[in-house]
């Protein structure tokens, strides 16, 4: 286990070290552009040139790009230029809204869909299964932003009642949160859905449900007690997998309703050129994705006795 | 194949897809004879779907700001995701069997380098990756399928790795490679065609999630640059005033909500057809 720990834990390491290099690459391979981007497009050669001599910039590029790591890791993440604040106080702020967002869609994902799924998985090809098949299929189809706007017509233009953006410019208001929890709601819950049906079709159709069965148990307790805790297992890393796609979907959501959390901080560095901004919030999204990927990996083996810790996974 | 898209059709579902397909296929193919308004035309500003036009005849869907016919901008705008779309899956589709088909029958070290390079584009979210690469490159046609080729191709070449991997390990490719055939005509010959019924229906679902994706650009104000008539873009443009006209935004939405819901049904329908006929 900690030998598969380890190995894990540095190709980690080494993915970061190449998204890091990457992102550099990509922001600021062209010095006279960055000095650009941060002292503004009315600033003077002179000017320029001060600033990029003062900054470090007149080195080559992989001296430039240790140095920004080494600062990196150290936790000097530069200021932003566009709100004028340092990126270290900026990205908590904005991180912390969005965890309130998607652990709310979350915690509603997840329980509605295993209901559907198991619902659906419990037998195949009923028309239950049939119904909820095509729910899922259908949600998942409809892009964010056009979910958003279906909503928004409905429940803002039509009937009303709830509020059409999201800024909680005077504090945290519930209601605010309804319609973008909604939207990924709508969008996520589908394909977790799929999964738990899949697994739970899977073990539906194994011999020792025929068993209990003719044993005479009750289909309750066929699926509570012998079905759902090996269906479990797939989903389970499949939900950690689905962290990805919802922070893609929380940035469409969150630029939508004009909610100030790490999507619309991420949109607003892109869209004005805000380089130590852009750089922490790419680094701090595939830090994510990265670690819940590992913590996949070692829930899969936790929960799965069979696998052996020293063989490699197809994918790892 | 084919045979598999007609037993697919067979049940309602996949049927529907295809049909909503087809249709914006027809459209995209036909735009010029389909649509009742240049695309482009500046006539009466804002007007509400049904309302009469000038000529007599009547906006179906209304007019946006700058007054063009919004019927008309989304027969065209198929045209442009449809165009697009298929060109930067076309791509990403070739980067990504290339590479898959490498990895997967030379194993090794090119195998190590090009997982690992995979493992690094995947590991951003990848929204993030599109903003940023178009960010840096500009927004047009060509960086879009540029883009897409970057982020999907990855995905891809891990399907294509996967399948090279399980066939390479045949007896029909030990045998090829005893008679000596060279080894690109064994990975092309040999080995694409008997992967090529998962690809098929990854392709028909990737298609749908590049459609979304150009779509979802344009909403964020960085896909195809404006007058060209472009789904996400409408509702870009008229998502300001989206509380007043929703139809500004409404149509678009259901266009391409319309097009990626025909695009799973027929992939579901297919893959349930492959798996039916790989167990008979």
């Amino acid at each position: 286990m900690i030998r598969f720990l380890l190995a894990r834990l540095g190709e980690v390491v080494g993915v970061m070290l190449a998204v890091s290099f990457l992102v550099y690459l990509v922001l600021e391979h062209d010095a006279a552009s960055v000095a650009v981007k941060v002292i503004g497009q009315y600033s003077t050669e002179g000017q320029r040139a001060l600033w990029l001599s003062e900054n470090g910039y007149d080195a080559p590029f992989l001296v430039r790009y240790v140095t920004w790591l080494g600062r990196f890791v150290t936790g000097d993440w530069g200021s932003s230029t566009h709100f004028r604040e340092q990126v270290t106080v900026l990205l908590p702020q904005h991180l912390a809204r969005t965890g309130i967002l998607a652990g709310t869609a979350f915690a509603i994902i997840v329980p509605v869909a295993f209901l559907f799924g198991i619902v659906a998985g419990v037998r195949e090809g009923s028309w239950a299964d049939r119904v909820v098949s095509f729910i899922a299929v259908a949600t998942t189809s409809i892009p964010e932003f056009a979910s958003a706007v279906f909503l928004s017509a409905i429940f803002v233009f039509w009937l009303g009642i709830l509020p059409g953006a999201s800024t909680m410019t005077s504090g945290f208001e519930w209601q605010q949160l309804v319609l973008p929890c909604l939207v990924i709601v709508l969008y996520d819950f589908g394909y977790v859905a799929r999964m738990v049906r899949a697994a739970m079709a899977d073990v539906m159709a194994q011999p020792y449900i025929r068993t209990a069965l003719m044993k005479g148990a009750s289909p309750a307790r066929i699926v509570l007690r012998h079905a759902l805790r090996n269906a479990l297992v797939a989903p389970i890393t499949v939900i950690m997998l689905q962290i990805p796609w919802l922070i893609s979907g929380v940035l469409v959501t969150e630029v939508f309703f004009a909610y100030k959390g790490f999507g619309t901080l991420l949109y607003q560095a892109c869209l004005n050129s805000d380089v130590a901004l852009i750089e922490a919030c790419a680094m701090t999204s595939v830090f994510v994705i990265v670690s819940t990927q590992l913590i996949s990996d070692v829930l899969y083996t936790l929960l799965n006795p069979r696998i052996r810790f020293g063989l490699r996974r197809g994918e790892a | 194949m084919i045979r598999a898209l007609l037993r697919a059709l067979r049940r309602p579902g996949p049927a529907v897809g295809f049909a909503m397909v087809l249709l914006w296929v027809a459209c995209a193919l036909f735009a010029g004879w389909l649509a009742p308004y240049d695309p482009l035309k500046s006539q009466v500003p804002l007007q509400f779907p049904l309302d009469r036009a000038p000529d007599g005849g009547h906006f179906w869907l209304g007019t946006d700001l700058l007054g063009r016919d919004i019927l008309s901008r989304l027969i065209h705008g198929a045209r442009t995701v449809v165009l697009w779309a298929s060109l930067a899956a076309a791509s990403a589709y070739a980067v990504g069997i290339a590479g898959g088909l490498a990895a997967g029958f030379y194993r090794g070290p090119v195998d190590r380098v090009l997982s690992f390079f995979a493992n690094t584009v995947l590991s951003f979210p990848v929204l993030v990756l599109y903003i940023l690469i178009i960010v840096t490159i500009g927004a047009s046609g060509l960086n879009i399928v540029l883009a897409v080729t970057f982020a999907s191709a990855p995905a891809i070449f891990r399907i294509v790795r996967a399948l090279a991997i399980d066939i390479a390990s045949r007896d029909f490719v030990a045998a090829a490679i005893t008679q000596g055939e060279n080894a690109l005509r064994i990975m092309v010959v040999d080995i694409l065609p008997n992967a090529s019924a998962p690809l098929i229906v990854d392709a028909c679902l990737r298609l749908g999630y590049i459609a979304i994706t150009i779509g979802t650009l344009g909403f964020l104000g960085l896909g195809l640059p404006p007058p060209t008539p472009d789904w996400g873009g409408m509702v870009n443009e008229g998502r300001g005033m989206a509380m007043v006209f929703p139809h500004l935004v409404v149509f678009p939405c259901i266009a391409i909500s319309s097009l990626m819901l025909g695009l799973s049904l027929l992939a579901d329908g297919l893959n349930e057809a492959a798996r039916a006929g790989s167990r008979a």
